[in-house]
């Protein structure tokens, strides 16, 4: 039975991304809110299915991360079933897993951010864009786009490029690996090293050029939290929660399925979505971070030699400590992505990869089951309970753009304060507030992408809450 | 004969956000030769890439607003938005086609008006199946009847 939610149409539509910036009697900005417009109401959606339907549907919330959505929810089918996958179904999962991490974020660093910095915060906004790039690099530009296209046709050679048939299911994946499509993709090894290579010394090159902006923008510290394996190593598809503190110490280390003894939300009143925080320090002061830099930072290792070359170069930025600033997001990024490469390289290299073995079957033998998996923009969670038939009787989601929401609250407020003055927000200072989220690439696209939205929308209100400039932008 | 891809595209699972499927699946099932049909949830860089080797592109897209029942028009190659949306309009797609591989493709977009896109869920509204009925039985003659590439 389809059950229908509705929800607020304005907020949705026509506020894709909103942020209020709130100004004190002496005109400088004292706090600002990125407002995110998520749908809790998918989880309600989605009760009285069966859960083995979940990981079909569950790619339908986002169109950015459907497989990272699809894996958490075969995760936790899998736990309803009490059943492991089998050893090829893990390696295949890992697969698509690695592939959508390097296109989403070659798509973030080359297209969506890269702009930003390459053409200059304060270029003509007509030309700070992919095309503005493409204009002034063509060759990086292209670069990019064959990268995320590598990214892309690791799970379209395992599916036959259905985009909406992602082949994740219960106890494993749906679809074999043809020893065609396993040599087609180990020749694009050798190109997508070079380019993400080629990424990471771009990106340095700018930071030590730059490094007094760089260390100074969107600048605080915090806990961060990632998916580890049983060295310490990131692990982007299972493993244990690990959360660290500023200073690099660990501070809790647990299954995922315990999440919810170390994860709180909370409710604000200026967005749908909850502000989660880490339990034993509060919510004052228990926010943490997740994704790119939280992964980096949480870990003790890469588990592949040339990410693992430029992790220790990273963290020796701060002594070997977590490093801090959200424009540290995009280094971090760009290790990620050369250790997906390399991990879907070496996954190819596993001679178990092309076993048709690829699904456990199973039925329902739990009435509860926790999925968690590390999506491009962090950890996220898929909790069901199912009644006696298998149909759904609740289900949670935890996402990793809402574990960002304090951060990015925080890191608005930064750049707010130092480029925000007056009555007016400037052209550079919507410039720079529109790149300190870029930061963590949230997902907004949470939401439908009709023809007519707008993407985005500034406000800047007075001390007694009256509107003093409005930019709708898009 | 003409080769002529058609990128549907929207959220499935998303009301009237359908509608680019829908007519786009409608038209695969027609069997038309030299149409490739692709279903994708938003436009993105990548789909420069795929307007090699045709004619001319459609983009099938549902309406926010604009005229009912749809509405047919050519497109100029232009800058795509700005923001992180993770998302570029069917303009930039041309645009990136022409600036990075050299691929300069007639490009149409069809805006079938949807109304309902707050509900989860994979039915259409009353008035969105209308037009969808609509906007299949227009495609469906101008694929069969002409060129769309000599537009």
């Amino acid at each position: 039975m389809t059950t229908k939610i509705t929800i607020n149409p304005v907020t949705r539509i026509e506020g894709h991304a909103k942020i209020t910036i709130h100004t004190g009697g002496d005109g400088k900005v004292e706090k600002a809110f990125f407002h995110v417009n998520e749908f809790r109401g998918f989880e309600k959606f989605c009760e009285g299915r069966l859960y083995t339907e979940m990981p079909t549907i569950t790619p339908r919330i986002c169109g950015i991360c459907p497989t990272s959505h699809s894996m958490a929810s075969a995760k936790a089918c899998d736990a309803i079933q009490r059943m492991q996958p089998t050893p090829t179904g893990v390696l295949l999962r890992r697969l698509v897993q690695a592939g959508q991490m390097v296109s989403s974020h070659a798509l973030s660093f080359f297209h969506l951010s890269s702009p930003d910095f390459l053409l200059g915060f304060d270029s003509d906004p007509a030309k700070r864009n992919v095309l503005g790039l493409a204009e002034k690099d063509p060759a990086l530009a292209v670069k990019g786009i064959r990268l995320r296209k590598f990214g892309q046709e690791v799970s379209e050679r395992l599916t036959g490029k259905k985009i909406h048939v992602l082949g994740v299911v219960p106890g494993g994946m749906a679809y074999a690996l043809k020893e065609e499509d396993r040599v087609a993709l180990l020749d694009w090894i050798p190109e997508a090293v070079a380019t993400s290579k080629a990424a990471l010394e771009l990106l340095k090159g700018y930071i030590s050029a730059n490094k007094k902006m760089v260390d100074s923008f969107a600048m605080f510290q915090s806990p961060y939290m990632g998916t580890v394996g049983p060295d310490g190593e990131l692990d982007f598809y299972d493993g244990e929660l690990r959360w660290v503190d500023a200073e690099g110490q660990v501070m809790t280390q647990v299954p995922g399925s315990r999440f919810q003894e170390f994860i709180a939300e909370r409710s604000m009143d200026f967005t749908y979505l909850k502000y989660p925080y880490y339990k034993p320090l509060g919510f004052e002061k228990g926010f943490y971070q997740v994704g790119t830099l939280g992964r980096i930072n949480a870990a003790s290792r890469m588990s592949t030699p040339m990410a693992q070359k430029e992790f220790t170069e990273f963290r020796s930025l701060n002594g070997g400590k977590p490093v801090h600033g959200a424009f540290y997001h995009h280094y971090a990024r760009l290790i990620e992505m050369l250790h997906a490469v390399e991990e879907v390289q070496r996954l190819l290299e596993d001679p178990a990869i092309t076993s048709k073995d690829i699904q456990s079957k199973g039925q329902r033998n739990a009435y509860e089951g926790i999925g968690h998996t590390e999506a491009p923009r962090g950890t996220l969670f898929h909790h069901y309970r199912v009644d006696e038939t298998g149909a759904l009787t609740k289900v949670n989601l935890l996402i990793a753009t809402g574990q960002n929401n304090p951060a990015m609250n925080q890191a608005v407020t930064e750049v707010a304060k130092q480029y925000v003055d007056g009555k007016k927000v400037s052209e550079g200072a919507l410039n720079r507030v529109e790149h300190a989220i870029r930061c963590y690439d949230p997902c907004l696209s949470c939401s439908t992408h009709a023809l007519g939205q707008m993407p985005m929308d500034v406000e800047l209100f007075g001390p007694d809450g009256e509107s003093l400039d409005h930019v709708i932008k898009g | 004969m003409a080769r002529i891809l058609l990128i549907g595209y929207g959220n499935p699972g998303r009301g009237d956000d359908a509608l680019g499927w829908a007519v786009a699946e409608a038209m695969d099932k027609l069997g038309l030769p030299g149409l490739e049909v692709k279903l994708d949830y938003q436009l993105n860089v990548e789909h420069a890439f795929d307007l090699k080797g045709h004619d001319a592109v459609i983009f099938v897209d549902a309406a926010l607003a604009g005229p009912e029942s749809f509405e047919f028009r050519p497109l100029t190659p232009s800058d795509p938005a700005t923001f992180s949306s993770h998302s570029v309009s069917p303009s930039g797609v041309l645009a990136l086609a022409r600036d990075l591989f050299g691929v300069v493709v007639p490009g149409f977009v069809l805006a079938v008006r949807g109304y309902e896109f707050d509900e989860f869920g994979a039915e259409l509204s009353p008035a969105a199946r209308r037009n969808l009925e609509a906007a299949t039985a227009f495609l469906k003659q101008e694929l069969t009847r002409r060129s769309l590439a000599a537009v």
